[in-house]
């Protein structure tokens, strides 16, 4: 059975090459297998449309160098009867020519890249503050200005999972590796400020479709900002990209993204959760998904 | 002729000593590259089971051969010995065999600290080895050892420093031999701008080693002291940075790039001319394409470390100075396309495995490109992406241009020839199956694995299990090498002329084939030296 769905897959990929991005062709699941994904802010967007740029760009060298070589290989061959022509060791023209464009070529992508750099790492004015902490193996969140404060490990039913002879499929479980105890809850249309450090090693947090990857340093406090698009509620899924020791793979990150309204109101839920547990017994206290 | 037959005579009295003497005690170039490759090729061996065991614990999701931690050591391991072990020791095994037979001397210019670079390495690998075995299993920090995560190792923590410091006292000599002997031992009219490119490539390489291999060996050392000293040169508690580990770990670590690469292109520099029937195109732009690389490989370390919040004016700095490399990368791919350009072209193994390298490594060349805008790296970082990429210019690129090198001169080593049909098999199993095992680690890393991990979630597993598939046929097929030089050595149908490549310039082949143990006793007339540095 696997054997058949490895071969489906190939066919798939080969027919997709022979359709020379024909992408609309592509089933949804099949592309994001493949690429990036376009994620939910306009600059995971953004990020997205300039690593495609940067891909065709790729492609387009591609065709052009790897056809002549082709070429020669084809048709300057011994077996053909080429007859080599020995006095073609330099020319300055051409040397200059294949300078100068890779240099215009680069320019050209720089120019949009190093916008979108300054535009990414711009910080200010957000709505809301999250401090986020690593260690080993988990995050903490705390929501600045309140009380509300999150500890995300990875989820019950992957641990177990993932435990030596655990005997569990990895595919019975819903979101393997990718689901948590207690993910965080973030509003739509606001911009939202991570401040991200470490208490131990050093971890990196990263949302593909919130484009944020920002490594988690002790001693230092790093920054990182998103905006989610206002229709773009939902759960996005991450992992730790730092190296960070025996459970690096079992740290992953979820953000479900609410409206403002529906945000407001799990603040105030958690608040009052939170201060129920200080002043009772150990509750274990917050939502689980 | 007249040289050769001199030669051939001054061969008789080799007076090399016999027994284990020979290797211990030896101080003959060729005696030196020939333990270095065989280390080297043991060192492929052992890094190369490691990749095998990884490639079978990602082979699906859930997958549970190896504990995390013993995962995490196989990783660091298989990088570790990958590039100290195996491809920088068959760089300066070829730089052995050669350099002498290429500039038209007798032998390397310090034989005895040649002795002594080579048999440091035997100690450096089996401390470095040994530490699997010892409490806690080897350090599993990945091969760049940052810290803190590296202060949490047990004894194998020190092994490796130790292993480190020996195997960059080793590359630090290794190196001096190369510059001494490029600098004094060039026969009369070999000038510095006649030198074959391979000559050329590794006196730069030898340069870089000397810059960079201290500022490693810097760099661990705090390490160590920061573990058993109580220093805090990286500890945020006690005011020390982290991140001042990263960047002095990837100012040695992006030269060490080019230290594994420069050579490579020097080989292949070698092998598409005499296969064209041509002059290399260009060749002093690739000598100036070649020290420019290795300049700029100085100034673009910050690109390994984009998401560690460094000022936009810094990562701005380090994604034009890594951009900038594409020009004379791109001019020497130029370059060696035109060189076949119009030429008259021949597909013997040694250039089969060039001609893959050059479209190989330009696909690695591309993907650096990609990951050099720092947008995008905030995605590919850290990924699969990143493993594909450095997999396509390591593989495909240094270890193709090994075996190129190896089966381009293995004739005049040994005077006998190999079995070509074999060789074929060899390449081009090789060439389809490192293709099914890299590439599609791209698709994994833009889908979002993360490198480094045992495990994934169910949705990585189509293309984990073919880049696995891919991996273990690689893997078995590169088994064909040793048995094809073994083979080669042992029965080769000898070869008579000087060189078994119609359209070989270069001094080695005027030499004759096997090429006699003191190399050049009398140096090459004028004569020999302008029909051998035809280009």
């Amino acid at each position: 059975m696997k054997c058949a769905r490895l071969g489906k897959r190939l066919g798939t990929l080969a027919l997709a090459l022979l359709a020379g991005g024909g992408l609309p062709a592509w089933g949804k699941s099949g592309w994001d297998e493949l690429n990036m994904p376009r994620g939910v802010t306009n600059v995971s967007t953004r990020i997205y449309a300039l690593h495609m740029m940067a891909f065709w760009v790729c492609v387009g060298i591609a065709a052009v160098v790897f056809g002549v070589m082709i070429w020669s290989l084809i048709f300057h061959r011994k077996s053909r009867g080429a007859v080599p022509d020995v006095s073609l060791t330099h020319s300055t023209k051409v040397e200059i020519v294949w300078t100068i464009v890779p240099v215009l070529i680069l320019v050209s992508m720089a120019i949009p890249a190093a916008r979108l750099l300054v535009r990414i790492n711009n910080n200010t004015d957000s709505q809301l503050s999250i401090r986020v902490t690593g260690f080993q193996w988990g995050w903490r969140y705390q929501y600045v200005g309140s009380n509300v404060s999150v500890i995300s490990k990875l989820s019950e039913s992957s641990t177990a999972a993932s435990m030596m002879h655990s005997g569990i499929s990895a595919t019975s479980v819903p979101h393997y590796l990718l689901s948590v105890d207690h993910p965080i809850v973030v509003p739509v249309g606001e911009k939202i400020r991570l401040l991200i450090t470490s208490i131990d090693v050093i971890h990196s947090w990263w949302v593909p479709d919130l484009g944020v990857k920002r490594d988690a340093i002790p001693g230092f406090i790093n920054q990182a900002s998103f905006t989610i698009a206002p229709n773009k509620t939902g759960t996005y899924r991450g992992q730790c990209t730092e190296l960070c020791g025996r459970g690096h793979a079992y740290m992953p990150i979820v953000v479900r993204a609410v409206s403002p309204a529906a945000f407001q109101a799990w603040l105030k839920q958690q608040s009052a959760l939170d201060k129920e547990a200080a002043a009772g017994a150990p509750a274990t206290g917050v939502t689980s998904s | 002729m007249a040289e050769s037959h001199d030669i051939a005579v001054h061969a008789e009295h080799d007076q090399k000593p016999h027994g284990w003497r020979r290797w211990v005690f030896a101080t003959n170039h060729k005696d030196i590259g020939t333990m270095y490759l065989i280390a080297a090729g043991t060192m492929f061996l052992i890094g190369g089971l490691a990749a095998m065991a990884i490639r079978a614990q990602l082979f699906k999701s859930g997958m549970k051969l190896f504990d995390p931690a013993m995962f995490n050591s196989l990783t660091t391991m298989h990088g570790l010995i990958m590039i100290f072990g195996a491809i920088m020791p068959s760089w300066v095994g070829l730089a052995n065999w050669m350099i002498p037979m290429q500039i038209g001397a007798p032998d390397m210019a310090l034989p005895r600290l040649n002795n002594l670079s080579f048999w440091i390495l035997p100690f450096a690998f089996t401390l470095m080895i040994a530490s699997f075995f010892v409490p806690g299993g080897a350090v599993a920090g990945g091969w760049t050892m940052y810290p803190p995560l590296m202060q949490q190792f047990g004894d194998s923590f020190p092994m490796l420093i130790f292993a480190i410091h020996l195997m960059g006292i080793s590359s630090i000599l290794g190196a001096i031999n190369v510059i001494v002997t490029i600098m004094n031992l060039r026969a009369p009219g070999m000038s510095l701008l006649r030198m074959p490119l391979f000559v050329w490539t590794w006196l730069i390489t030898a340069y870089l080693l000397i810059a960079v291999m201290p500022v490693l060996a810097g760099a661990v050392t705090m390490q160590l002291t920061d573990h058993f000293f109580g220093t805090s040169f990286f500890n945020a508690a006690g005011g020390g940075d982290p991140v001042l580990f990263l960047h002095v770990f990837w100012f040695f670590g992006h030269p060490e790039v080019y230290i594994l690469i420069l050579p490579a292109f020097g080989v292949i520099s070698e092998i598409i001319p005499t296969f064209s029937r041509k002059p290399l195109f260009g060749y002093e732009a690739m000598v100036y394409a070649t020290a420019s690389i290795a300049f700029l490989s100085f100034i673009v370390w910050g690109h390994h470390m984009f998401t560690v919040g460094m000022p936009v004016a810094a990562q701005l700095f380090f994604m034009l100075s890594t951009m900038l490399i594409a020009v004379p990368t791109g001019v020497k791919v130029f370059n060696w396309t035109a060189t076949m350009w119009r030429g008259s072209l021949s597909f013997e193994p040694p250039m089969l495995f060039a001609i893959a390298f050059l479209f190989l490594f330009s696909i690695g060349g591309f993907s650096g490109l990609m990951l050099a805008l720092v947008p995008s790296d905030y995605q590919y970082h850290g990924t699969y992406f990143v493993v594909a990429h450095f997999h396509y210019v390591l593989v495909p690129g240094a270890v193709f241009a090994i075996f190129g090198a190896v089966y381009y001169w293995l004739p005049k080593w040994c005077g006998r020839m190999y079995d070509m049909r074999l060789a074929k098999w060899h390449f081009w199993l090789s060439v389809i199956f490192v293709n099914v095992l890299f590439f599609p680690q791209h698709f994994l890393g833009l889908a979002g694995m993360p490198r480094r991990i045992p495990d994934y979630a169910p949705q990585f597993t189509d293309w984990n299990m073919v880049s696995s598939i891919g991996g273990f046929i690689f893997g078995a097929s590169q088994a064909l090498f040793p048995y094809i030089v073994w083979k080669c050595v042992r029965s080769g149908k000898p070869v008579e002329a000087n060189s078994p490549w119609e359209g070989a310039h270069g001094l080695e082949w005027e030499l004759p084939s096997p090429a006699p143990y003191h190399s050049w006793t009398t140096p090459p007339s004028a004569a020999v030296l302008a029909h051998g540095a035809e280009h």
